[in-house]
């Protein structure tokens, strides 16, 4: 069906995530641009495509051309540039066009590289920005919808219609905080009880602020490469990109047909799982957007790790942690690892990658690996934009 | 915020002027209390937000029709952590609401206790006139 060039994973790095007011974009994007590079073990001068994935440019940082200054403080200036938008989406959008640009046969190696700075500006004012990423017109501009109430939106239905409830929600986060505590790069790591997320403040109802990622500045990179470059490099642990799956959704919320599930959420895993010609439970770890922790649960359901409507179970049951049907956001997820949003596609890959190379940071969130397999799911905006992205060793 | 020394960056003041000639009728009617959709000619398909275009067969000869009232709440949320420029707002509830005709709008709701709002009560759409002077609509009780 798709007439294309083997692409593999040769190359990942990931800057800390945190408050990161000790660098500028450029700074910050070297910081994962140079381990990037080592692990692959070329050059910059072999990077022939560049794809930056980053949102806040101008608006919650400085600079209006990050890929143009990331480039050239990196070593990267006269490769192929482009700076990638699909809001939090916007690192998948990134990886996916590093990846046609090698699968196409126009590059041998090319780099996806998310980078976003979000701790520049005050709270309310970031608040703000992402809150016009929707329909500013129609639901922003007299209406102030934030981005967790967007959210919230499809929490009260999706509570209402099949009993989820705030104790489900608060699971997630829960788990993610446990997982984020065992991983060095993650900007939150303290464990959080149940108690702790429904005693937080309200932001949005009923999502607390527990039950919202953190504004995170960080960096991920990962560079690509085809198969004849897999062999001439001597690459020992490839991981190939098996599929790529994509699809989007209305800018108004208010022309969705539900608010129990995210339609491009389906359509796009529908997508990767058949070009990658895997089923849902062949997937042995996966990344999903979590955004909130509502977000997760609309994401189990929707790309099928269960069935509609017992997303809570799955995580009431613990099917999520290690040692369950499907570890999911064994790194900490957006929830707790942090939501650097240009940067979170990318840093999904790095984490499934070095999975599947079974080099987890910490050897105590490695996921047993039996198919070789594993998911990335990132979402930009509310639905407005996904990407799933399937991987093989 | 910043415990690490930084320097300030120039500072401006975005105002943008949003063009409205093509949904005119819209931002008019809200001021005489009316809510109006369009409608497509050629394939019948009704839009709100009013749309100048048809997104369906990409025909662009319009009709506008005013809606009616009664909408049944999808679902709701209460903003408490608002956006810099809601601020001088107290915390509210923005809700989706699906109207008879088949549309939903989403827009704040207003007069109820948060502990009264419910998925599948009935409230009324209306025109107003913000706090701010801007033309809007909301969902109150009937």
């Amino acid at each position: 069906m798709r007439a294309v060039r083997k692409v593999a994973i040769i190359g990942v790095g990931n800057s800390k995530f945190g408050v990161r007011n000790d660098v500028n974009i450029a700074e910050l994007a070297f910081e994962a641009v140079k381990p990037s590079i080592e692990d692959a073990g070329i050059t910059a001068k072999d990077i022939e495509f560049v794809a930056l994935g980053s949102t806040g440019a101008g608006a919650w940082y400085e600079e209006l051309l990050p890929a143009v200054v990331s480039a050239e403080y990196c070593g990267l200036t006269k490769a192929g540039l482009t700076r990638c938008e699909a809001a939090c989406a916007s690192g998948s959008a990134a990886f996916f066009t590093a990846y046609a640009a090698v699968a196409s046969g126009q590059a041998e190696i090319a780099m996806a590289l998310g980078v976003e700075k979000m701790r520049e500006i005050d709270s309310p004012t970031a608040m703000e920005w992402i809150g016009r990423a929707g329909y500013y017109l129609w639901e922003f501009h007299n209406f102030g919808l934030t981005f967790p109430a967007y959210y919230a939106l499809y929490a009260n239905a999706h509570m209402a219609k099949y009993g989820t409830t705030e104790e489900d929600l608060a699971l997630v986060a829960v788990k993610n905080h446990k997982y984020a505590a065992m991983n060095p790069i993650a900007h939150l790591q303290n464990k959080i009880s149940v108690d702790d997320v429904l005693s937080s403040m309200v932001i949005a109802s009923p999502l607390k602020l527990f039950d919202c990622c953190p504004m995170t500045d960080g960096s991920a990179s990962v560079i690509v490469a085809s198969e004849e470059k897999v062999k001439e490099l001597k690459i020992d642990t490839p991981v190939w990109v098996a599929g790529i799956g994509y699809a989007s959704g209305t800018a108004n919320m208010s022309k969705r047909k539900d608010y129990v599930g995210l339609e491009a959420n389906v359509l796009a895993s529908q997508m990767a799982y058949k070009i990658a010609k895997v089923t849902p439970n062949q997937i042995d770890v996966a990344e999903v957007h979590d955004c909130f922790t509502i977000a997760e649960i609309l994401a189990y359901e929707d790309i099928g790790l269960c069935n509609k409507g017992e997303g809570a179970k799955l995580i009431r049951e613990g099917q999520t942690e290690i040692g369950g049907k499907i570890p999911v956001n064994v790194d900490g997820g957006l929830k707790a690892k942090g939501h650097p949003i240009g940067t979170t596609g990318c840093s999904m890959i790095y984490e499934i990658t070095r999975q599947l190379r079974e080099e987890a940071i910490e050897k105590s969130r490695q996921v047993p690996l039996k198919n070789y397999v594993a998911l990335a799911h990132n979402v930009g905006g509310t639905g407005h934009y996904c990407y799933v992205t399937i991987l093989r060793r | 915020m910043a415990s690490m020394p930084s320097i300030k960056s120039r500072e401006i003041k975005i105002v943008q002027e949003m063009p409205i000639s093509k949904t005119l009728k819209f931002w008019e009617g809200l001021k005489e209390g009316k809510v109006y959709a369009t409608k497509c000619r050629k394939c019948g398909r009704l839009y709100f937000p009013p749309s100048a275009d048809c997104s369906e067969c990409l025909c662009s000869d319009m009709d506008w029709v005013e809606l009616s009232s009664e909408a049944e709440i999808e679902t709701f949320t209460h903003v408490v952590f608002r956006p810099t420029s809601f601020c001088e707002y107290k915390p509210y509830t923005v809700a989706i609401g699906k109207l008879k005709e088949g549309v939903r709008v989403l827009a704040w709701l207003t007069g109820f206790k948060l502990s009264q709002i419910k998925i599948g009560m009935k409230v009324k759409l209306v025109a107003k006139i913000s706090q701010e002077g801007n033309p809007t609509y909301e969902f109150v009780p009937f």
